[in-house]
């Protein structure tokens, strides 16, 4: 924390004019507030929140999928009456229709109740991959931005070899490692995304670590922790959780390729990725086979990107 | 075009008759300027005052037709030399904006092309207007860069604006302004970036100019000191429509309206010495007692408790003493071995329950000088003593104890409160810092240091966003006084405030001086303002400590040229007001911004 402040000393007068703004603001505002009265606090937020999504009917449509895709994991039950297991040979390799939405396998199985099946174990391993890479990355990128130094040039260069090498083939190397598996697929796709999210993180502490309110926390008497914890990690963490939305698509993306390589979920277990896979030894007689549950996948990918830039865009207004 | 270029004698340069204009926001239009009408006849100094927000500003902006998109003229006429611009073609406007009239904008550091040479760009006016062709506008450049009183015009005009000072940068700013030979000049807040002292020699020059080439003035600025200096008739503002106008002497003489008062009774350049609002009533003993009653740095102790030993001595006659402190930062990189000395043996005491003020333009050193005092930056030399004890070298245990009696309220109040936290966080933060009291016991004292600074307690729950400036400043007070300490560095605590503002909380701070018996550390650039609050005064330039004194003596027979400068620099010292005005009319300093 000791930074050079040889700058410093020319702010008295520079911060005459970057407040002028702020005044302007307050002027603004206490003009606004005297007619009508406070439209602020909690109610206004919700209300201006109604307002930004009624604007951006994008955003709505992304959260719905996303939440109807949740309800998919916790309840697949809800969605689809048929087994996802067990099929009916005799119907097998059938196209779309009122009995079967998504048609069926080779084995006879409704492919929309394993699409919906599947949901839960691919969301888990997402869920797990973005938890990994968050938590490992913050906590990385917090220590890097704060401390600075050494532990901060260690933990760049590391994060430099990691993101020199391509993600999927590092994925492909820890499974290798690590065994395959659901699981470890998941461990594998969060460890490839540390780099990315501590980096970001990184480059947010320090923008927040120089903040006028930070060194008041420190001149309050805050020990180190508290004021890394309590006033620096609460206002650098908005970019890192719209990185995390755009990560959750991208580890889907991730999980469904390596299953669909054959390193994640085992047969018969239903999974986004592996139901492409099996389809594509079907593609020129059962085309849905492989089409949609990769539209499934798609229409989910382009959720969270949806949902990354609605939060980007409201941190963005926030600063 | 004929018709703007040749004005029939005798009508006004400028005049603004029912000017109105709105600012359309989401949240529905904002009337940013109501009804405005004044006039500027020919060579004359017309000053427009006001605060934040009173539409100074968008006036000055409406004249040359430059509000923001969404602003937008709906009543009344501006006619300049005759023609109206109101409604004016893009052609017509063009012929006008830096050929009839100049604009020196507000900030010299960003109103400058980086990329482009000093040289070109003043030149561009006249290229722009056909006036000249490109060899002979830098050769004329240079002549106005001369005129607008740059030293050393030829070097200049080949240099970047990076490679120049932000007085220099002003000056060049005027230059754009004077080269086409402009009938107005409208300056906005041209010195409000700058050094007292280089303010001075930039306004000086204004009126040189004007004088020399007979152009007519419209200054924009807060300071109703420097208007009172600068014109021959002042025009008061305030939420969109002009209240009062007249010569200084009227003005200031007689004001008739209450916000002109108030107005006057804030500015500290127009007041006599020690006129901070003292007459605010002190805290009651009862709150004193309540609130502040603990050991200093342990404000939920009670009497049965003893207090831990801490090796501080209360009763020390001197509760900061700097010995020849040295600071040096390393030079630049590349610069081989140099360093860079902020500080250079400086010396001085702060008395107990007293306010010693730290005077110094930028670079001078006093917020480092500051920084060291509060052990946030390690001295090179020198020694720094806390109630009789040397904290020169005191770290983590020592350094956090030291923090609970002294501590720090920032320039800024819109940077310096955590934008995530409540108020009531804010404000216990130190509590919670150093562990001190329960959960309830925080809360209850974060209550009741709301109401010592004269805050609604439904301020608590809310964030610094819905917050003003002079809320949020009270808000770092508040939070300062949690702990009970014996000392407050005040770092430049009223320089991002509006005037009235920041005489409510100079008020605020010598109220809560008088009553706790606090010390204050005092930072800043103004020395109208040391003069209303401190009593003891050092000032400061290039790191030294020129001259150190009490308040009065410092200010009646300066001993120091360079203290001597900077008292001679202050706005608004030929044009004293009647006491019984400034007195009379005080706006209650408790009272909510």
């Amino acid at each position: 924390m000791t930074t050079t402040r040889t700058s410093e000393t020319s702010t008295a007068t520079d911060g005459l004019v970057g407040t002028a703004g702020n005044r302007f603001a307050d002027a603004v505002a206490s003009r606004r507030r005297a007619p009508g009265g406070t439209a602020r606090g909690a109610a206004g937020r919700l209300a201006r929140l109604v307002l930004n999504l009624r604007r951006h009917p994008g955003t709505v449509l992304a959260v719905v999928w996303l939440v109807l895709v949740l309800v998919a994991t916790l309840a697949p039950g809800l969605f689809t009456g048929q087994d996802p297991i067990d099929g009916v040979p005799a119907d097998k390799l059938t196209g779309p229709s009122a009995a079967h939405w998504f048609g069926t396998d080779q084995l006879g199985r409704d492919l929309f109740a394993r699409v919906v099946y599947g949901s839960a174990l691919t969301l888990q391993a997402a869920l797990i991959a973005v938890g990994i890479g968050l938590l490992v990355g913050s906590l990385l990128g917090l220590l890097a931005g704060f401390i600075g130094r050494w532990v901060d040039d260690v933990i760049m260069r590391i994060s430099d070899v990691l993101l020199s090498i391509p993600a999927l083939l590092l994925s492909l190397a820890l499974i290798t490692v690590l065994g395959f598996g659901t699981v470890n697929v998941a461990i594998a796709v969060g460890l490839g995304s540390v780099a990315a999210v501590s980096r970001i993180m990184r480059s947010e502490v320090i923008r927040v670590r120089n903040a006028v309110y930070v060194e008041a926390a420190l001149a309050s008497g805050n020990r180190w922790s508290r004021v890394l914890f309590r006033h620096v990690l609460p206002n650098s963490a908005g970019p890192v959780m719209v990185l995390a939305a755009l990560e959750f698509g991208t580890a889907i993306l991730a999980i469904s390729a390596l299953s669909f390589l054959g390193y994640g979920a085992q047969p018969p277990a239903p999974e986004w990725g592996s139901l492409v896979s099996t389809g594509r030894n079907f593609l020129t007689t059962a085309w849905w086979l492989t089409t949609l549950p990769g539209i499934v996948i798609a229409l989910t990918v382009l959720a969270a990107n949806a949902l990354s830039r609605a939060l980007d865009s409201d941190e963005r207004r926030s600063r | 075009m004929s018709d703007v270029t040749a004005p029939a004698p005798g009508t006004p340069v400028l005049d603004i008759d029912g000017l109105a204009v709105q600012y359309r926001t989401a949240a529905g239009t904002i009337d940013a300027v109501r009804d405005v009408s004044l006039t500027i006849g020919r060579g004359e100094r017309v000053a427009i005052v006001g605060e934040s927000g009173s539409g100074k500003s968008t006036t000055a902006h409406a004249i040359v037709q430059l509000l923001a998109k969404q602003a937008g003229i709906v009543r009344g006429s501006i006619r300049f030399n005759g023609t109206d611009l109101v409604g004016a073609g893009r052609k017509d406007l063009r012929a006008v904006r830096g050929r009839r009239i100049g604009l020196v904008p507000q900030d010299p550091t960003v109103s400058l092309n980086p990329v482009k040479r000093i040289g070109t760009q003043v030149a561009e006016v006249l290229v722009i207007h056909g006036l000249a062709d490109r060899k002979n506008a830098e050769i004329a450049a240079i002549e106005a860069l001369r005129r607008a009183g740059l030293p050393e015009p030829e070097l200049r005009a080949a240099q970047y604006p990076h490679e120049l000072s932000g007085g220099m940068r002003q000056r060049v700013l005027i230059a754009i302004a004077i080269i086409g030979g402009p009938d107005l000049i409208i300056a906005d807040e041209p010195t409000s970036a700058l050094d007292v002292t280089v303010q001075r020699q930039i306004l000086d020059h204004i009126d040189e100019l004007a004088a020399e080439t007979g152009m007519s003035v419209l200054l924009i600025t807060h300071d109703l000191g420097i208007a009172a200096d600068r014109a021959d008739r002042i025009v008061v503002m305030s939420e969109g429509t002009v209240v009062e106008q007249g010569t200084p002497a009227e003005v200031l003489g007689a004001p008739t309206h209450p916000y002109t008062r108030a107005l006057i009774a804030a500015a500290p350049s127009l007041n006599a010495a020690g006129d901070v609002d003292r007459a605010l009533e002190p805290l009651a003993d009862e709150i004193r007692a309540r609130v502040f009653g603990g050991a200093p740095g342990d404000p939920f102790s009670v009497l049965d408790r003893p207090v831990a030993a801490t090796g501080f001595d209360k009763h020390a006659a001197d509760v900061l003493v700097l010995r020849n402190l040295v600071k040096d930062f390393p030079g630049p990189r590349g610069a081989g071995t140099g360093v860079n000395r902020a500080v250079a043996d400086v010396s001085f005491s702060v008395p107990r329950g007293q306010t010693f003020a730290l005077v110094g333009e930028s670079g001078s050193g006093k917020t480092t000088t500051a920084r060291l005092a509060l052990r946030l930056d390690d001295t090179t030399s020198g020694q720094v003593l806390f109630d009789g004890r040397d904290i020169t070298a005191a770290r983590g245990r020592e350094l956090r104890e030291l923090r609970r009696r002294i501590q720090l309220v920032h320039q800024n109040p819109y940077a310096s409160l955590n934008p995530r936290l409540t108020i009531a966080q804010i404000i216990t933060d130190p509590l919670t810092a150093h562990g001190l009291g329960s959960g309830a016991d925080r809360k209850g004292r974060a209550a009741e240091l709301v109401d010592v600074v004269a805050l609604p307690a439904t301020v608590l729950g809310r964030r610094p966003a819905e917050l003003s400036g002079g809320q949020r400043q009270r808000v770092a007070i508040a939070r300062a006084l949690a702990v009970n300490p014996e000392l407050l560095v005040l770092d430049e605590p009223v320089s991002a405030l509006d005037v009235s503002i920041q005489a409510q909380i100079l008020g605020l701070l010598a109220s809560l001086q008088r009553s706790l018996g606090l010390s204050y550390l005092f930072i800043s650039h103004d020395l109208a303002v040391v003069r209303q609050i401190a009593h003891r005064v050092g000032v400061m330039r290039l790191g030294e400590l020129v001259e150190v004194g009490a308040v009065t003596d410092v200010f009646r027979s300066p001993r120091h040229v360079y203290t001597r400068a900077l008292l001679d620099a202050i706005p608004g010292r030929g044009s004293r007001v009647s006491p019984s005005v400034s007195h009379s009319h005080h706006t209650r300093s408790g009272v909510q911004p």
